[in-house]
């Protein structure tokens, strides 16, 4: 009884100094929050400039040139206002080779994309299970993704090389190939499956097999870390029940890593989708590999159509930001609930 | 752990298919698992041996000499006598003595990754701090530019990077190309900081602050000291992406050889027809091995800094 009359009391009495103190201490958080407003712009600043200055202004400033008239020639007057024209779009979309480009890229990213983050997937199941010596596998797993990517690129092509490539050799002496195969420099390769001639766009294959090996290990460290979050006694009930191993992959795993697969696509297609060096090396953009960034280095250095440049940049970026956000739009929510 | 763990993984499995099937001799259960039994093994060293084959061919051009190798392309070791460094000799001798020059690369992409690793960092790590710990304003707009500058096609931003280095004559000079990997990494390297700083319980700077602390302070004997771990890993991985890059080293450095990087002296290399290719495979090793050693020597922490950038839950 005592307590409960206390309270309203305590209650009562409580309010006059806390409103007081409260108002003091609104103006003091305000001061407090002003101060940390300053300081915090002051230490975020360095990095604004230097990304205002390095990126943003380069940016729209490519969106200038994307509809001036520039050449390499003409570059010494080129500024931010010039005679704004459409002609580079328009001669870039009716250009012969640029929608067969934009069909490369897309083709590569996909079956990139899809490949890495697949044979990620299998090493993370594979590497799931704790046994001797599985750190340093892990760990060797992941030098394709940290290696350089000339020098990676450079052993591709030369175990390539038809004259003195290890994988021509081994094919033309153990499988019996009746020539030696140009992966890099081969268009098509006529092939005959069970028959069935088809012709196989080698040069294509062979890039889009690099870029899996290459960047399969970024989805495996993915899907190690998140294998490891999930709980062993989800696995450990579905076994007691009786699932069998892809039962239980089936229904207690893959949607636990679904969210994590998701991202990863995410960030593959949009890493593969920019892509340059893998196949400038590798090809150089021959062999039916041009992809649209291929294709704006050459505008840009050899034919230097600085304008023509810019334009496809502009859409290869355009397309890939519709792309993203039809993603994010039709999978956002799953993600979000993730 | 180990044992106690697959001793645990062990007992339901044959377990759950005895009580299921009794007597049934051949379950699908005892099926999967027995041919997982035989896949897994198979998988994991066709996987390492697609990751370390292309590694292993690499160090083993680099010393052979070139007639052996068109010779004998098949090969897959070499003996003691056949070992010949002559290709590292050539590689790394100067332009000047018949060789490739690669010391000169070497320095200028140590150079290079060491600048921007330094600047790198001393600009991130105050603005991270900055965006994990303070309310300032337009700080989840400048969260959410970072994030875009990450996955901006680097091939939009070569166009007008070219056009003014061109202009101002910059081309060739290694500063420039350090100024734009810092704009590159500088938002992934604020981004994996941030996530770290975040995990710092505020109450030990709030303690500091008590103390008397005030924020310079505490950041530099609190929060810098704690983020120790964060910060390295991320520097190693700047190091790693400034000695890896290639297309802006393309674009700014190509026509002056004296100021090439290992990545662009290989690439540009492997173009003529006068430089053997074993001479070069002795030059993707010395562009490969500083790498393979940093990533091993900081395996643990490295990997760490490469999916605290995007990991989730």
């Amino acid at each position: 009884m005592t307590q409960v009359a206390g309270g309203p009391g305590l209650a009562g009495a409580a309010p006059a100094p806390l409103e007081r103190s409260a108002g003091s201490r609104r103006t003091r958080r305000s001061r407090r929050s002003a101060e940390e407003n300053r300081a915090g712009l002051l230490l975020i600043s360095p990095t604004l400039i230097i990304v205002a200055v390095a990126v943003v202004l380069p940016i729209l400033w490519a969106v200038a040139l994307a509809f001036q008239n520039v050449r390499l020639i003409n570059i010494r007057g080129t500024g931010f206002i010039g005679a704004y024209t459409l002609n580079n779009f328009v001669e870039v979309l009716t250009s012969p080779g640029f929608l067969g480009a934009l069909w490369t890229t897309l083709v590569y990213s996909v079956c990139g994309t899809a490949l890495a983050i697949g044979i990620g997937l299998i090493a993370a199941l594979a590497l799931r299970k704790p046994f001797r010596g599985r750190g340093l596998i892990r760990a060797s797993l992941l030098l394709p993704y940290v290696a350089p990517v000339v020098a990676a690129t450079f052993v591709w092509s030369t175990a390539l090389n038809p004259q003195y490539g290890i994988v021509n050799w081994f094919g033309t002496t153990v499988l019996g190939w009746a020539e030696p195969v140009a992966f890099l420099s081969d268009r098509s390769l006529p092939v005959s499956i069970f028959g069935w001639q088809v012709e196989l766009p080698i040069a294509l294959i062979t890039v889009i097999c690099f870029e899996a090996w290459r960047s399969f290990p970024f989805a495996f460290l993915f899907l190690t870390a998140r294998l490891q979050a999930v709980p062993d006694v989800l696995d450990e009930a579905a076994r007691i029940d009786g699932a069998t191993p892809t039962q239980r992959f089936r229904h207690i795993l893959l949607p636990q890593l679904l969210p994590t697969i998701a991202v990863l696509c995410v960030l593959r297609f949009i890493w593969t989708f920019n892509n340059f060096d893998d196949i400038y090396l590798l090809t150089g953009g021959g062999a039916g590999t041009e992809v649209v960034s291929v294709r704006v280095f050459d505008y840009l250095t050899a034919r230097g159509d600085i304008g023509a440049a810019a334009a496809q940049a502009l859409v290869l970026a355009g397309i890939l930001a519709v792309l993203v956000w039809a993603y994010l739009k039709l999978f956002g929510r799953q993600e979000e609930q993730a | 752990m180990t044992a106690v763990d697959r001793a645990a993984s062990r007992a339901p499995a044959s377990r759950a298919p005895a009580s299921r099937a009794p007597g049934s001799g051949f379950s699908r259960d005892r099926f999967e698992i027995a041919l997982l039994r035989v896949v897994r093994p198979v998988v994991i060293v066709l996987l390492v041996l697609a990751a370390l084959v292309p590694f292993y061919y690499m160090v083993l051009l680099s010393f052979r000499s070139l007639d052996s190798l068109l010779q004998n392309p098949g090969a897959l070791w070499i003996s003691i006598e056949e070992l010949d460094f002559a290709s590292y000799v050539e590689v790394l001798a100067p332009v000047s003595d018949g060789g490739q020059g690669f010391v000169v690369f070497m320095r200028n992409s140590l150079l290079v990754a060491l600048g921007t690793v330094g600047v790198t960092l001393l600009v991130a790590i105050p603005g991270a701090y900055a965006i994990s710990r303070l309310q300032f304003f337009g700080r989840r707009q400048v969260s959410g530019l970072f994030l875009a500058v990450y996955f901006f096609p680097a091939i939009l931003l070569a166009v007008p990077l070219f056009v003014f280095f061109t202009q101002i004559g910059l081309r060739g000079s290694l500063v420039g190309l350090l100024v734009v990997y810092v704009s590159q990494v500088v938002a992934v390297s604020i981004y994996t900081l941030r996530n770290y700083f975040a995990t710092i319980p505020a109450s030990l700077e709030e303690a500091a602050a008590i103390d008397g602390c005030n924020r310079l302070q505490t950041m530099r004997r609190i929060s810098l000291p704690l983020a120790m771990p964060a910060i390295v890993s991320n520097g190693l991985f700047i190091f790693m992406i400034a000695w890896n890059e290639f297309l802006f080293a393309l674009l700014f450095l190509v026509e002056r050889r004296d100021s090439w990087t290992v990545s662009l002296g290989l690439s540009q290399l492997s173009g003529s027809i006068e430089v053997p290719t074993t001479v070069l495979m002795a030059g993707s090793v010395i562009l490969t091995l500083p790498i393979i050693v940093l990533f091993f020597a900081s395996e643990r922490l490295l990997v760490g800094g490469l999916t605290a950038g995007a990991e989730k839950g």
